[in-house]
């Protein structure tokens, strides 16, 4: 699936990610964990194109990706959200998703006038797809409502909304929990346990350690820019260099 | 009374986000506000730090009522607002972040010594004292952000979501300042997403839903509710 060798990156004198190598394999839920600023999104930066890397490779499905655009990246199927929101602000709640849906015939002319059916057909398709995601995380009230106006919490559920419209092969999700509700969060939990059932692989950072733990097959572990630990949850509970630099006291609440 | 919210109603257009919230904070007390997204949490703390005019509704503090009042002159009242994100000077150094913080008291004659016992008690700003605050992690710029505050001893810190986006190493620090800033003689009312977090060291919680009251109680008996469980901690 996803196979990253020997990446790093640097900003001036700082080292963000430093000689990274691991292979996502056929994971179904794979985590990254690691202190604030162990440059962890700027590997997810680094993986879908946002960032050029300095050195090494990354293949996704067998093609080499780097040096590629985020955007053809994201065709190829690896699709993303971010930690600071990035909806279309002045566009409705629905037409942030409709947006999102991919291969859309009404974009090219020749359809339009050849087989304009086929367009509306595809387009009330994507309107109640879009519907139904929107119903699922409970924003379907808001669908008129510029996405501007939503909360932070609500914002972040736009985006995971997005990325279920785009039929992605490998969903990165960049802390999909900071700012969510907690019932709304095992409501997340549900979806992106029925992706993992579809064959869909996720990728996501996440500070929310009971979460990651629950969910994900797979955990590696960043600090300072270095992959330090990677293994089952349980394996990643009981390592001492990550409960350190890391976990601290959650660990002990985890034991007791 | 320190704090008295009274029938509140604001909102940023044509419809309202609260319709009639009332709450209080006593002297001493962490106030934790809870509930699921877009339930006007973070607007409450907006309206009383200033950035929103409430169209109905009264807004005491310190006896005084301020629902009109400028955002700078409820600052020099002794209220702090913390919001999410951007609550930090970023191309400012880490002492300057604090200096800066106390040209806003009157009485500045402790404020170097108050600056140096802040560094002292959070090694990860004295070790970077002098680096941008740009360059600190989200953790250390959150701790940076409460120590601001700490320097001005207010009566009352309004917090937006602390913990947001924070390793859980980090977390406990946050949570171990904010009890701290308690100890010291400033009231809190906080927003969190972390609700078991936020009420366990909260003396009494508010539950919003669609910009109204919901239920309200000490922090140990919201934590027991079976409703609270159920609707927003998640079982």
């Amino acid at each position: 699936m996803l196979k990253i060798e020997n990446v790093s990156k640097s900003f001036g004198a700082l080292i963000a990610v430093n000689d990274v190598s691991f292979n996502l394999g056929d994971t179904g839920i794979s985590g990254l964990i690691g202190p604030n600023g162990s440059g962890k999104t700027t590997l997810f930066h680094l993986i879908t194109g946002f960032y050029k890397l300095d050195t090494g490779n990354i293949h996704f499905l067998d093609q080499r990706i780097n040096g590629l655009p985020p955007h053809i990246i994201s065709r190829k199927g690896i699709v993303r959200t971010f930690q600071q929101t990035r909806v279309l602000p002045f566009l409705s709640s629905l037409d942030n998703l409709i947006t999102a849906a991919p291969n859309q015939l009404g974009e090219n002319l020749l359809p339009l006038f050849f087989q304009p059916s086929k367009v509306a057909l595809q387009e009330t398709q994507n309107c109640e797809k879009a519907e139904s995601i929107l119903e699922t995380l409970g924003l379907l009230k808001l669908k008129d409502s510029p996405a501007g106006d939503l909360s932070y919490g609500q914002q972040k559920l736009l985006e995971i909304g997005r990325v279920l419209m785009a039929d992605p092969k490998l969903i990165i999700l960049d802390e999909p929990t900071a700012g969510i509700n907690p019932t709304l969060i095992r409501h997340l939990v549900t979806i992106l346990e029925n992706l993992r059932d579809q064959s869909i692989k996720i990728f996501l950072i996440e500070h929310n350690m009971p979460l990651v733990t629950e969910l994900c097959d797979k955990i590696f572990v960043m600090d300072s820019g270095s992959l330090i630990f990677s293994g089952t949850p349980s394996e990643v509970q009981n390592n001492s260099r990550v409960i350190e630099a890391y976990l601290g006291r959650m660990a002990d609440a985890a034991d007791a | 009374m320190l704090l008295t919210l009274e029938d509140i109603t604001a909102g940023y257009g044509q419809a309202p986000v609260l319709s009639d919230i009332t709450l209080h904070v006593e002297s001493g007390e962490i106030i934790c506000i809870i509930g699921p997204n877009g339930a006007g949490k973070s607007t409450v703390l907006r309206t009383i730090a200033g950035q929103l005019i409430p169209s109905r509704g009264t807004i005491t503090f310190k006896g005084e009522n301020i629902s009109t009042m400028s955002i700078a002159r409820r600052g020099a009242k002794g209220l702090v607002f913390i919001p999410q994100g951007m609550n930090i000077f970023p191309n400012l150094t880490i002492v300057e972040n604090l200096e800066i913080s106390g040209t806003l008291l009157e009485d500045k004659h402790d404020l170097n010594r108050n600056i140096r016992k802040v560094l002292e008690k959070y090694p990860v700003l004295l070790k970077k004292r002098n680096s941008f605050a740009r360059e600190l992690s989200g953790g250390e710029r959150q701790i940076l952000a409460l120590s601001r505050s700490i320097l001005l001893k207010p009566d009352l810190v309004l917090l937006d979501e602390p913990s947001l986006g924070l390793a859980p190493i980090i977390v406990d620090m946050i949570f171990d300042q904010i009890v701290e800033i308690g100890k010291s003689g400033s009231s809190v009312l906080l927003v969190e997403q972390n609700a078991r977090k936020g009420l366990s060291i909260s003396h009494r919680g508010y539950v919003l839903e669609l910009g109204k009251n919901r239920l309200t109680g000490t922090g140990q008996e919201l934590l027991e509710s079976d409703e609270v469980r159920q609707l927003y901690l998640g079982g």
